[in-house]
C-alpha cells in the first residue's frame, strides 16, 4: 500500500455518506422544492405571462395586495380556518379523550364513524355537504362573517377527526398513574383533567391545530361546493384566476400564503420541542 | 395497642373482576403508626386491596373504614391517606417544589406556609436544594423521594406505597429499605407497603400478611412468618425451604414425631396438634441443617441428641453446589433418592472447600427446626 487513504472509509452505517443515497435524497428534495422555489422565483418576475424571466420586480406583490377581491378571498380563508382550528381542538381533543378513557357499547363502531371523514372522497363530501346545506335551507345572504357558517361548519366536519387521531396517539403515551395521583392528592375530575391530563395532551392540541388548520385554508374541493356566491375563499380564487391566465400576481399572492404557514409551523414546532424537552420527564 | 382503634378496618372485602375474584373476602385491622406490608406473588390481590384502601377501585362487596369512618362513599381525593405510585407518577411539567406543592395548592393552603412545609418536606426525604430541577433531571431513586415527599406533606393518616422500590436498582433498594423504615419512625405515619419482594417485606415491616389468590394465607411479624409459617405456600413463597410429606405418628403436647418416605423419622420437641396418623408435610429451611463427613460423628452428632436414636438425620451425596460468598448451597441427593437443599455460613475463608461434588456426607437438625405443615 502506497500512502494513506485521504479519507476515513465509510462505515457499515453511514448510508448518507454513499453518493447513490446522497444522489438519491437529492431527487426526492429535487422533486419536493422545484416547483414551489419556480412558484416564488416567477413572483418577482417582471412580465405578464409566466414563462421568460425578464427581470425581477416587487410590482406583482403591490398588485396582489391591491386586489380587493383577492385581499377579501384571503381574509375569508384565514378566518374560516381560524374559526375551524379552535372548534376542531376543542371537539377532537374531547372525543380523543372519549374514546381513550371509556369503554362503551359501540366504542368500535364510533371510532370508525369519526375516522369516516378522513377517509371518504373530498368530492363525496363535497357534493353531500351541499345538498344538505340546500336541503335543510342554511341561509346564503348573511352579513360578513357570518356568511362563512356553511363553509366553516363544513371545515370542522374533515378537520376534527384529525385532531382526534393526533391526540389519541398522545394520550396513549399517558401515564394513568399521574392522573390518579393527582386525585390522590385532592384534585376533583376537573382539576386533574386541568393540570395533569392537558399538559400531557399539549403537544397534540398544538399539532392537531397546525394540522387542522393548513387542511382549512389550502382546501378547494369540499369549500367549491359549499361557498355561496359571495363568499369567495383564497383556493377557490386562484383557481378563478389561474382560468384567465398564471399572472405572477398569482404567484405573489401564493408565495405569501406559503411563507404565512412555513411562519406558522415554525413557530409551533419550536413551541412543540421546547415543551416536549419539558414533558419528557418519564 | 390492643385499647387502641384500629386505623384501617377491612371488613369481609371481596372485589371481582366479572367471574375473577382478585380479592377474596378479606378482613384485617391495622394499627396506627404500623409499619404494614401486603406480601404476595404478582396476581394475588395486593395491589387490588391497596387500591381499595385508596379508593381507586370499589369493594365488590365488605366495608373499609379508615380512622373509623366507612370509605363506601368517599371518592380518593377526599380520603385522608396517599399514595406513593409504583411509577412514582411525578408531574413531568411541574417541578420538584410545584409537583411536592400540588396538593396543598389544590387544598387551598397559603402560598407562604405552602412554601414552607414544601422546604420541609424536602429536607425529610433529603432532597432540599431541589426544588426548581425538573423531574428529567432526577434519577430514580430521587424521583422516588420526590413522590415520596408530594405525599408525606398531606399529613396523611395512612401512606400506601405501591411497590416503593421496585424500580432501583439493588443497592439503592437496600439503602431505601433503611430509609424508609427511619422515616416511618420519624413521621409516625401508618405505611402500608405493596410488594412482592420477600427481602423487602422481612427488613421494612412491623407485620406482613402474606397473599394468596385474593386471600390472606398468614399474618404476623416477619420472624414468625419466617420461623413459624402457617401453611406450605407461606414456608415455600417466604424464604427457601425443603419440603416432604409425611404421616404423623405421635403427637403430644411436648413432642411429635413424623415418618416421611423421602427425608427419614422427623423428631420436634412440642406437639403439632394434628389428627393423628394424619397426612402432613415437614418443611425445614437450608440453613437449619448441620452438613457434617460421615462418622466423624459423634462429637458433631451430639448436637442431633436431642431427639431419638435414627431421628433428625440423613446421609446422601453432593450434587450441586454453589459458593455465594457468604454462604454456600448444597443440593445433595438422600439415600431415598430425594433432594435436599442445605445452606452453610462460610464461617473462615476456607470453609467452602470443606466439601465438594459427589462428597458423602451426613446430615442432621435440631428438635426444633422442623416445622409441620397440616395444609
Amino acid at each position: 500500500m502506497i500512502g494513506l487513504p485521504k479519507r476515513t472509509p465509510i462505515a457499515p452505517l453511514e448510508y448518507t455518506r454513499r453518493l447513490w443515497m446522497r444522489g438519491w435524497v437529492g431527487l426526492v428534495l429535487f422533486f419536493l422544492y422545484a416547483p414551489l422555489i419556480t412558484l416564488i422565483a416567477f413572483s418577482f418576475n417582471d412580465s405578464r405571462r409566466n414563462i421568460v424571466w425578464r427581470g425581477f420586480t416587487f410590482k406583482y406583490y403591490e398588485k396582489a395586495l391591491n386586489n380587493d377581491s383577492l385581499m377579501e378571498a384571503l381574509v375569508n380563508s384565514i378566518t374560516i380556518a381560524a374559526l375551524a382550528t379552535a372548534v376542531s381542538v376543542v371537539l377532537g381533543a374531547l372525543a380523543a379523550v372519549m374514546l381513550w378513557r371509556f369503554r362503551f357499547p359501540m366504542k368500535a363502531a364510533a371510532e370508525g364513524a369519526m375516522a369516516l371523514p378522513i377517509v371518504v372522497p373530498e368530492i363525496c363530501m363535497g357534493v353531500a355537504m351541499l345538498v344538505f346545506f340546500a336541503k335543510i335551507g342554511f341561509p346564503t345572504d348573511l352579513p360578513w362573517p357570518l356568511n362563512l357558517g356553511a363553509i366553516t361548519i363544513a371545515h370542522i366536519t374533515f378537520c376534527f377527526p384529525f385532531v382526534t387521531m393526533v391526540v389519541r396517539s398522545r394520550l396513549a403515551s399517558f401515564n394513568r398513574e399521574e392522573e390518579e395521583a393527582a386525585k390522590d392528592l385532592g384534585a376533583n375530575e376537573w382539576q386533574a383533567f386541568r393540570d395533569v391530563l392537558l399538559p400531557h395532551m399539549k403537544p397534540g392540541l398544538v399539532a392537531g391545530a397546525l394540522l387542522a388548520f393548513t387542511l382549512s385554508l389550502d382546501d378547494f374541493v369540499i369549500t367549491f361546493f359549499t361557498s355561496g356566491p359571495n363568499t369567495v375563499t383564497f383556493p377557490v380564487k386562484v383557481y378563478s384566476m389561474v382560468r384567465f391566465s398564471v399572472t405572477p400576481e398569482v404567484n405573489a399572492a401564493s408565495a405569501m400564503v406559503i411563507a404565512l404557514t412555513v411562519i406558522l409551523t415554525t413557530i409551533t414546532l419550536k413551541m412543540q420541542s421546547r415543551m416536549g424537552t419539558i414533558a419528557q420527564g418519564h | 395497642m390492643e385499647d387502641k382503634q384500629p386505623i384501617i378496618s377491612i371488613r369481609n372485602v371481596s372485589k371481582r373482576f366479572g367471574q375473577v375474584a382478585a380479592v377474596d373476602n378479606v378482613s384485617l385491622n391495622i394499627m396506627p403508626g404500623e409499619f404494614f406490608v401486603l406480601l404476595g406473588p404478582s396476581g394475588c390481590g395486593k395491589t387490588t386491596l391497596l387500591r381499595m384502601i385508596a379508593g381507586f377501585e370499589i369493594p365488590t362487596e365488605g366495608q373499609i373504614l379508615i380512622d373509623g369512618q366507612d370509605m363506601a362513599k368517599v371518592p380518593p381525593n377526599k380520603r385522608p391517606v396517599n399514595m406513593v405510585f409504583q411509577s412514582y407518577a411525578v408531574f413531568p411539567h411541574m417541578s420538584v417544589a410545584d409537583n411536592v406543592g400540588y396538593g396543598l395548592k389544590i387544598a387551598g393552603v397559603g402560598k407562604a406556609e405552602r412554601e414552607s412545609r414544601v422546604a420541609e418536606a424536602l429536607e425529610l426525604v433529603k432532597l432540599d436544594g431541589f426544588g426548581t430541577r425538573k423531574p428529567n433531571q432526577l434519577s430514580g431513586g430521587q424521583r422516588q423521594r420526590v413522590a415520596l415527599a408530594r405525599s408525606l406533606v398531606m399529613r396523611p393518616k395512612v401512606l400506601l406505597l405501591d411497590e416503593p422500590l421496585s424500580a432501583l436498582d439493588a443497592k439503592l433498594r437496600a439503602q431505601m429499605q433503611f430509609e424508609l423504615a427511619d422515616l416511618q419512625d420519624h413521621v409516625g405515619i401508618t405505611f402500608i407497603t405493596v410488594t412482592h419482594d420477600q427481602d423487602e417485606a422481612l427488613s421494612m415491616a412491623g407485620r406482613i400478611a402474606v397473599m394468596n389468590k385474593g386471600d390472606i394465607a398468614q399474618l404476623a411479624t416477619p420472624s414468625d412468618l419466617y420461623e413459624f409459617p402457617a401453611n406450605r405456600f407461606v414456608a415455600d413463597f417466604v424464604g427457601s425451604v425443603n419440603l416432604f410429606e409425611g404421616r404423623l405418628t405421635l403427637d403430644e403436647p411436648d413432642r411429635a414425631a413424623v415418618d416421611c418416605p423421602g427425608l427419614g423419622k422427623v423428631y420436634l420437641n412440642h406437639g403439632v396438634t394434628g389428627p393423628h396418623g394424619a397426612d402432613v408435610w415437614v418443611a425445614i429451611r437450608p440453613e437449619k441443617i448441620y452438613l457434617h463427613v460421615p462418622g466423624a460423628g459423634k462429637a458433631i452428632r451430639g448436637a442431633a441428641e436431642d431427639a431419638p436414636e435414627g431421628h433428625n438425620f440423613a446421609r446422601g451425596q453432593i450434587k450441586g453446589m454453589s459458593y455465594l460468598g457468604d454462604i454456600t448451597l448444597y443440593d445433595i441427593r438422600l439415600e431415598t433418592g430425594a433432594m435436599l437443599r442445605v445452606s452453610r455460613p462460610n464461617l473462615s475463608r476456607r470453609d467452602q472447600e470443606d466439601f465438594t461434588w459427589d462428597d458423602r456426607v451426613s446430615m442432621h437438625w435440631r428438635a426444633d427446626s422442623a416445622v409441620v405443615l397440616l395444609n
